[in-house]
Formats: structure tokens, C-alpha cells, sequence
């Protein structure tokens, strides 16, 4: 069974200038231990299916559709039932460490409150569990730097800190929103091992959200990507990159330069990223893409499934180049 | 052939008071560009590598001068630029153009984008007719893939690539020479950052322009710079042709960045040693005595710590400033 | 090569003669959402009003401001009333003086007070903090440091030490207003540049080679606009309700002239007579217009800087 199951999620803010559907009916579920990618570009809505799911939408967001962890709806839940969930059961990290640390308060404080709040243990056990956890995200030192306070600690060493206090109890799935993103290559390097070898030895399953092509090839099992709010096309990560079967994500595979390889002319994706109040009624993709059938603006593709693999494309796989 | 910018032994600091420090006690120096040289010939383009603190973007603001540098000399077309007055400066600033990271933010919210574009021109050549600068406008707008018919429009009517292409435009207006373009494409979708690739290669080549590009990401400096600049804490670490640097990089640093680099292809990103660099970026209040690499180095040895290598020639203009350089493969190259 | 746009910029090129599209300036977008705003749409219509009834008030009335009607003195509380028939619509003040017109000349004066005071803060204190920001460290200390001192000045003694060496008139009260009334503008104006001077597309000029001068006037005032005029709408109440203040004394305007200040002084004295007109109209405008300021003041705010709504 799987860990988590999103079935025909649909998030919409309601703004000055009208309702902004970010998110139009995706479906996907994710394994006990497994790793998910879910790759996109700016205004695909693959962070705020990540927020649905934690129940953390701005308040001018709903969401709809169903959100199934462990056989319960999270999106029928009430925020206290949901609290007993968050970071228990699923975690999630963000791009920016800052923006869930509180700069007031020492790192040992943060987490241990963590660990009391769930598991009701004393605060000198929750302060060295937490000194512990820091040494497991190999923070040099650990014991001594806990009392430390988040500024002074480098952006690659707070998003340790942001692992480590995720993975305080434990959750079996933890969604990392763009985790590297703000990182050098260098750093991102050893923070994705980290992940790795968290994965491993805790056995949490990971859904990766990120742009970024190469970190999902090094990290993940299966990649599901994103566009317009909906799902372009899914499948085993090797399959995705060997054999992309949607006009998007071929497309996207060569648009990034490869260290390598030479390349040449860089292919081109033309145009803009969605504009999300404004999407056309058929396939978001379709203003952009270069194999775009005369029906595509109109009509949805619907998505078709073979082995494990899923698209939603009107032009056959097969032509997909 | 003569190169057209010589920067020469380059150094950028910057005073850091202490904490608590009174006013008249010295401050401490930050070296963010230490003894940096380096050649650019027309036409040519010059990618600078680094980390955040490697120096990169001081570096190329010392030479378009909006930070002062505190030694060395910047020739250009044999005039020096980190020496002179503030008026001659003026003089020398519309052959030397930079493109920025964040295109909204380089961009004035109040003014249309036709007096963005159009500023360069009227500030320089302040006596053009207003219907030529228009014109000009519009040529340049159509050239960088933009509807000349948008002129009134306002930057944040316009998304991020279309942003960066009207920062390429304000840039190119007065034809300058030199083009700094500092992390052009960081801040951009990964689908439009080819565009902007595609489009900044083309112009290099079709008006001839020597361009200095600096990026965190290897991969898009491999791609578009004919050589190569490793920056690390302020220092030049290595220097070569850029896929010579890529296939076979001699210096630790180097090497290890590209080790770092994930390729988007599973099956080759499995099977690659993953050599993780340990550890971060030292203070550059207090840099490591002798090779600033030494810290983090996997070669690094006791010598290390003497004496600054120096950047030495091993042959075909690749310099290194290693003893223990050593070329390796770190890539398995594929197709 | 091909552009990603440029097909589409090939085939509009054909038709040249395509028209420019105007574009939405910021400031377009801040009407909109000021427009949204009901509170301050509706302040601003009353403030429009009590500004007519200021410019246009005096064709109304029936009588000159300064015209002592000498039969109703001493008979306020039934001839000075304020009646349709007797042509003094608000009254009269104890004087005899008609107080329907002197209402419009207060409201006018102390209008008048709070616009000017506004506006010298505007020009002098934005340019003035602009300067010293952009420019910064020495030059920023020594200008700042003066208006440090300017401010340590316990201020109001100063201007009753002015009104009463130099004679008390209403030039004297727009110095002393101009003089301190661009202080706190030009602290805010100088915060705002050292933010805006860091932007990017200040460093891009500078790059360029644009003068000193042409960028503080092009591209930081502009952007310090909004801040400003919304620090102006409520500075305006206050240079109203200090000029009421230092009247309220018996040092600010003086008769024949007068100032809603000085009206809800005069009427005060005569409140416990019953003549609650005289204090009840001038009071009414008075705090109409100061309401109104802070109303408008706040749609601009949240119109000028959706973010900080």
C-alpha cells in the first residue's frame, strides 16, 4: 500500500483579480522508502501541491481532491488533528532555512520543543536526542553548537539543521521543496548525499521538489513531472531521462547545458512560463510546444497509463522526440 | 594579438569594522579579489566559476567600477581604468556594459522600458534627436526578441526573461566593447535560461563583443566561454581553455567542483565517485596562510601552508596555481 | 538561429504601423487600488469639499469675515443664531462677526497651514535626505548630524520666541512650520535611498556613467515617491492640528485674519454661555479634515505598497 496517495488535487487562491487555479487535478502516491521527483518550473504548482499536502496553503487557498497518508485523508483534517501529524509522520524542509527557524531562539530550544511536544519527553533528554540527530547530519561539533543561534551557522549548515530537526521523529516521508536551491554546487553535493544516506538508514521516503534535472537523476526513483498545475508525464527516473515521452520534458532535457557533453546550439523551449489565471482550456504545455496538434489548446489531454508510466499528451509517444 | 582587457594583479578589500570596535580604531580588511590578472582578447569569452564568497561579482564590479579597487591595474585598450579620475572614468564607461542576476531588480519599476533602454544613449550622446534614440529603441528591442511596440510599457508588466532580455538591450545600445554579464541566467526558469543563452552567444558573435561571463554553474559557463577562470576566496585557481578544464581539470579545487556538478542522465550520475568536498568556504576576514585551498584540499600537504603557490604555466595557456597539479578525469565524457 | 520570438516579431514587423501599447505604470495600479478603497475614496470626496467650501465658501456668504454687524453684539444667544434668514448660516462669534465666512477663511488658512508645511517637507526633505543618502559617509554624517541638532531644538519654545520677537503674523508661522516640519521627511527619505541605492538598477546607471545628479532625481525619488506622499498626507493633519495648537495659544493667526485653531479657542470661551455654534462648525471642519487626511493617508499607503497591506 502506498504511504501517501494524492488523488485529483486541485489548489485555487482566491485573489483581487479572480481565482488562480495553482494546482488542476494531479494525482500521484509515493512508496514506504521510496524517492519521488517532482520536477517543474517556476508557476508549475509542484510547491503548492507539497503545501496542500502539509496543510499549509496561504488562507486564500483551498484545496480539493483527496490526500490519503497511511488510509486518512489529510485535507478532511482540522488543523489539530493535522499538528499531531506534521513533522511526526511527514516533515517537510524548504528552500529558504531561515523562513522555519526562529532567529530569537537557540537551535537547542527549537528542536527539543519539537521532540517534547510529540514524544513528552524532558527537555534535558529532548536537548541531547537533538545533539544527537545534529551529529547524524554531521554537524561538526554538535554538542557544543546546539546553544548556538541559527545566524550563526553558514546556509548549507542550517539546512543540516533543518534536516536534522525534521528528521527528529522520525517521519516516514519528508518533502524537501527545492532543498538546494540556495546552495553551491559544492555544498548542494554534500547536502544530497546527506539525504541519501538518511533515506537509507532511516527508511523515510522522499518527495524531491526541485527544477533542477541533474539533482533528480542522482537522487531519485521515480520522477513525476509538472507543468501548468498538472502532471506532464511520470515514470521511473531512468526511463524519464532515457526516453522522455512528453514534447516538455524532452524539451527541457535540452535546454540545460551538460558539463559532459558538448552541445552545440542549446534547444529552446519558446516563450514565457504560464501565466496561472490565464491558462488555455486544453493542455497548459500547448502555447509553447513545438509539436502542438491544432487540438491541443482546446482539449485536455487525457492521461493514458503503460506499464508504469504515465503522460498526458495528444501526440503519440512514439513522435515524441 | 593584443588583448583588449589586462587585468593585472587586481585586489578588492573591503573595511570591516569590528564589533563593539570605536570609530577610530583600523578596521579589519575583508581580501575579496586578491592579486587576480588576467587577459581577455576581442572578441572573446571569459567565464569566471566560483562559490558565493569566491569573489566573482567583486571582481567584475571592480572592473565595470562601481567598487573601487585597492591595487593592481585594469588596462583597457591600454588605458588604465583603476586609476583614473572620475571623469575620465565617465568617459570609458559606455564601452564597458554589465548584465545582471536579477532582471526586475536591475530594471527602475517607474521608468517605461523605453527610457531604460534608451538611458545609456542620452546620458552619453545626450544631443540625439528623440526620434532617432526612439528608433535605435526599437531596432534593439526587435534584435533581442522583444515587440518593438511595448516601448511604454513598464518592467513589471514583463516576466522574467523578457526582463532580462530588455537588460540585454540597455547594455548593447551604445555598442560598447565589453559585456559583463554576472549570473545572467541564475534567477530564470530552466526553460528560458537557454533562450538567454542562445540570445547572449549570438550577439557575441554577430557584433563582436568580448564578454566576461560569470556564473556558480559550470555547466552554462562550459557552455558559452571560450576560457575559463576558477575563482576560490578571492584567488585565480586555475585558467584554461574551457573544455579542456572540464575534461581534464589539474587542479584539486577544480576537480572537485566539477565532482560536484550533478549531470541530468541517472545512469552516468550512478556510477560517478562522488569525492564530496568536506566542509565550507574559510573566512575571508581570515584567510588560511599559503594556498587558501589548503583547508578543504584532499592533495593538501604540510607545504601547503607555507608559501602561496604560485599561478604557473603548465603549457598551452592553462595555468594552475597548484605544486601538486595532477590532470584527472572526472567526467566520464559521454556522446 | 531562430529567436523564440522572433517569428512573431517578423510577422508584426510587417504591419509597422502597429499602434504602441500604453503601458500600466505603477502609479496606474496604485489608482486602481486606491480606487477599491471605500474609506479613503470617501475621504477624499469630503476633502475635495471642505477645499471648495474653503475656495468658494466666501461667494456664499452674505457677509465680509471682518464685518461687525454692532446691532447683534450682546445679543448673540437669539439674534446671532445661526439662521437661513438672517444670512449667517453658522451665526455670529461674540464679536458680531458673521461666522459663516469666517469659517471659510479658517478653513482655508489652516488648509493652507498643513499643505505648505507638507509640500516644504516634501521638496526640501526629500531631496535633502535623497542627497545624503546617496552620497553617504562623511557627507551623510555632517548632514544628518544638522538634522540631529535641529531636531534637539525643544521647537515650540523657538516659535513662540520668534512669534513674539518678530511680531506674530502668518509668515512667521510658515518659517517656523517649514523649518521643522522637512526634519522627519528627510530621516525617512535618507532610510528609503540607503535601500534603493543598493538596488541593482542603481548600480546599472552608475555603470553607465550617469551623473550623481541625474540619478537621485531619475531613479531614487521616484521610487522614495510613494513613501513620501503618504508620509505627507499625515503630515498634513499634523501641521493642522500644531498650527490650531500654537492659535489655540493666542500666537498664531491673528485678527482680523483667522484659523479654525483660533475659532475653536474663540468658541470655546463662549461654550458655556450656550453659544455651542461657535464652536460646534469650526470643530466640525476641523476634525472632518483631519479625519479625512488620516483616511486618505491610509488608502495610500495600502495602494503605493500592496505588500505591506
Amino acid at each position: 500500500m502506498s504511504l501517501l496517495e494524492i488523488e485529483d488535487l486541485k489548489v485555487t487562491f482566491t485573489t483581487a483579480d479572480g481565482d488562480v487555479n495553482a494546482v488542476n487535478g494531479v494525482s500521484f502516491h509515493i512508496d514506504k522508502g521510496e524517492t519521488l521527483a517532482i520536477v517543474g518550473e517556476s508557476g508549475s504548482g509542484k510547491s503548492q501541491t507539497a503545501f496542500a499536502t502539509m496543510g499549509l496553503l496561504a488562507r486564500n487557498g483551498r484545496a480539493t481532491g483527496k490526500a490519503r497518508f497511511d488510509g486518512q485523508d489529510l485535507l478532511q483534517m482540522s488543523q489539530r488533528e493535522f499538528n499531531a501529524i506534521r513533522s511526526k509522520d511527514i516533515a517537510m524542509i524548504f528552500q529558504d532555512p531561515m523562513t522555519s527557524l526562529n532567529p530569537y531562539l537557540k537551535v537547542s530550544d527549537q528542536m527539543a520543543e519539537v521532540l517534547m511536544l510529540h514524544k513528552g519527553i524532558g527537555k534535558s533528554q529532548a536537548v541531547s536526542e537533538s545533539a544527537q540527530m545534529l551529529d547524524a547530519v554531521r554537524i561538526p561539533d554538535a554538542r557544543a553548537r546546539i546553544t548556538m543561534y541559527p545566524h550563526e551557522f553558514s546556509g548549507g549548515m542550517r539546512q543540516r539543521i533543518m534536516i536534522a530537526m525534521s528528521l527528529l521523529c522520525q517521519p516516514r516521508l519528508l518533502i524537501a521543496d527545492e532543498p538546494t536551491t540556495a546552495l553551491d554546487v559544492t555544498v548542494q553535493a554534500q547536502i544530497m548525499q546527506l539525504l541519501g544516506d538518511i533515506r537509507q538508514d532511516f527508511g523515510t521516503a522522499v518527495i524531491l521538489i526541485t527544477h533542477d534535472l541533474g539533482v533528480v537523476a542522482g537522487f531519485c526513483d521515480r520522477t513525476l513531472v509538472m507543468y501548468g498545475g498538472q502532471v506532464m508525464e511520470e515514470g521511473s527516473t531512468d526511463d524519464i531521462f532515457a526516453t522522455p515521452a512528453h514534447p516538455y520534458t524532452s524539451g527541457l532535457l535540452r535546454a540545460v547545458p551538460r558539463l559532459d557533453r558538448e552541445m552545440g546550439e542549446l534547444m529552446t523551449i519558446a516563450g514565457e512560463p504560464p501565466d496561472m489565471s490565464n491558462l488555455p482550456t486544453g493542455c497548459p504545455f500547448s502555447p509553447r510546444c513545438a509539436v502542438s496538434l491544432d487540438h491541443c489548446r482546446n482539449q485536455r489531454p487525457a492521461m493514458e497509463t503503460t506499464g508504469n508510466r504515465r503522460r498526458a499528451c495528444h501526440l503519440p509517444a512514439s513522435e515524441v522526440v | 594579438m593584443d588583448a583588449l582587457l589586462s587585468v593585472r594583479n587586481l585586489s578588492v578589500t573591503f573595511d570591516v569594522a569590528k564589533p563593539g570596535a570605536w570609530p577610530w580604531t583600523p578596521p579589519r580588511k575583508l581580501h575579496a579579489v586578491s592579486e587576480v590578472s588576467f587577459d581577455l582578447k576581442p572578441g572573446e569569452c571569459l567565464g569566471i566559476v566560483g562559490e558565493s564568497g569566491s569573489g566573482k561579482s567583486t571582481l567584475a564590479r571592480a572592473i565595470v567600477g562601481t567598487i573601487p579597487s585597492s591595487g593592481g591595474n585594469i588596462f583597457f585598450e591600454g588605458a588604465d581604468l583603476a586609476n583614473m579620475d572620475t571623469r575620465e572614468r565617465r568617459v570609458h564607461r559606455r564601452d564597458v556594459q554589465m548584465i545582471f542576476q536579477d532582471p526586475l531588480a536591475a530594471l527602475n519599476p517607474r521608468m517605461t522600458v523605453g527610457e531604460i533602454i534608451a538611458e545609456p544613449l542620452i546620458t552619453h550622446e545626450p544631443n540625439t534627436p528623440r526620434a532617432e534614440v526612439k528608433k535605435r529603441v526599437g531596432v534593439l528591442m526587435e534584435r533581442v526578441g522583444l515587440l518593438p511596440n511595448l516601448i511604454n510599457r513598464y518592467p513589471h508588466e514583463f516576466s522574467g526573461g523578457q526582463c532580462q532580455r530588455i537588460g540585454i538591450a540597455r547594455a548593447l545600445i551604445l555598442k560598447p566593447k565589453l559585456i559583463i554579464c554576472d549570473e545572467p541566467v541564475s534567477a530564470l526558469d530552466v526553460s528560458v535560461q537557454a533562450q538567454v543563452i542562445n540570445l547572449l552567444m549570438e550577439l557575441q558573435r554577430d557584433m563582436g563583443l568580448s564578454m566576461i561571463f560569470i556564473a556558480h554553474d559550470l555547466s552554462v559557463v562550459k557552455h558559452i566561454s571560450d576560457r575559463t577562470l576558477v575563482l576560490y576566496l578571492g584567488r585565480v585557481m586555475e585558467l584554461a581553455n574551457s573544455r579542456k578544464l572540464t575534461t581534464l581539470p589539474e587542479h584539486p579545487y577544480t576537480q572537485a567542483l566539477i565532482a560536484s556538478v550533478p549531470i541530468p542522465d541517472p545512469v552516468l550520475e550512478r556510477a560517478r565517485p562522488r569525492p564530496v568536498l568536506e566542509g565550507e568556504l574559510p573566512s575571508p576576514l581570515s584567510p588560511p596562510s599559503g594556498c587558501v585551498f589548503r583547508t578543504r584540499c584532499p592533495k593538501a600537504q604540510a607545504s601547503c601552508a607555507d608559501a602561496r603557490p604560485v599561478l604557473e604555466d603548465i603549457g598551452s595557456d592553462h595555468l594552475v596555481a597548484c605544486p601538486f597539479h595532477e590532470a584527472e578525469h572526472v567526467l566520464a565524457v559521454g556522446s | 538561429m531562430m529567436l523564440p520570438n522572433r517569428a512573431a516579431v517578423e510577422g508584426i514587423a510587417e504591419n509597422m504601423q502597429l499602434a504602441d501599447v500604453k503601458g500600466r505604470s505603477l502609479w496606474a495600479d496604485a489608482r486602481t487600488r486606491f480606487l477599491r478603497n471605500r474609506a479613503a475614496v470617501i475621504s477624499l470626496i469630503m476633502l475635495c469639499a471642505v477645499a471648495g467650501f474653503a475656495l468658494f465658501g466666501g461667494l456664499v456668504a452674505q457677509y465680509e469675515g471682518d464685518f461687525v454687524n454692532f446691532s447683534l453684539i450682546g445679543s448673540n444667544a437669539y439674534l446671532g443664531v445661526p439662521s437661513i434668514e438672517t444670512g449667517h448660516y453658522f451665526g455670529t462669534d461674540s464679536n458680531g462677526r458673521d461666522l459663516f465666512a469666517r469659517t471659510v477663511q479658517g478653513t482655508g488658512i489652516s488648509l493652507m497651514v498643513g499643505v505648505v508645511g507638507a509640500l516644504v517637507a516634501v521638496i526640501v526633505g526629500t531631496l535633502y535626505g535623497a542627497t545624503a543618502g546617496y552620497y553617504g559617509g562623511r557627507i551623510d554624517g555632517i548632514m544628518m548630524r544638522i538634522v540631529d541638532v535641529l531636531m534637539s531644538i525643544p521647537f515650540m519654545f523657538v516659535l513662540i520666541l520668534m512669534l513674539v520677537i518678530f511680531g506674530r503674523s502668518i509668515f512667521m508661522l510658515f518659517l517656523g512650520i517649514g523649518l521643522i516640519s522637512w526634519l522627519d521627511m528627510a530621516r525617512i527619505a535618507r532610510g528609503q535611498t540607503l535601500t534603493i541605492k543598493n538596488k541593482e538598477f542603481v548600480e546599472v546607471a552608475v555603470a553607465t556613467g550617469v551623473r550623481p545628479i541625474r540619478i537621485i532625481l531619475r531613479h531614487i525619488v521616484p521610487n522614495l515617491l510613494g513613501i513620501v506622499i503618504v508620509y505627507a498626507t499625515l503630515l498634513v493633519p499634523n501641521m493642522i492640528i500644531f498650527e490650531s495648537f500654537i492659535s489655540f495659544l493666542g500666537l498664531g493667526v491673528q485678527e482680523p485674519a483667522t484659523s479654525l485653531g483660533a475659532l475653536i479657542n474663540e468658541g470655546s470661551r463662549t461654550m458655556q454661555f450656550g453659544y455651542y455654534w461657535q464652536i460646534a462648525f469650526p470643530l466640525f471642519f476641523f476634525v472632518i479634515t483631519i479625519f479625512a487626511f488620516f483616511f486618505v493617508g491610509d488608502g495610500l499607503r495600502d495602494a503605493l505598497d500592496p505588500k505591506d497591506r
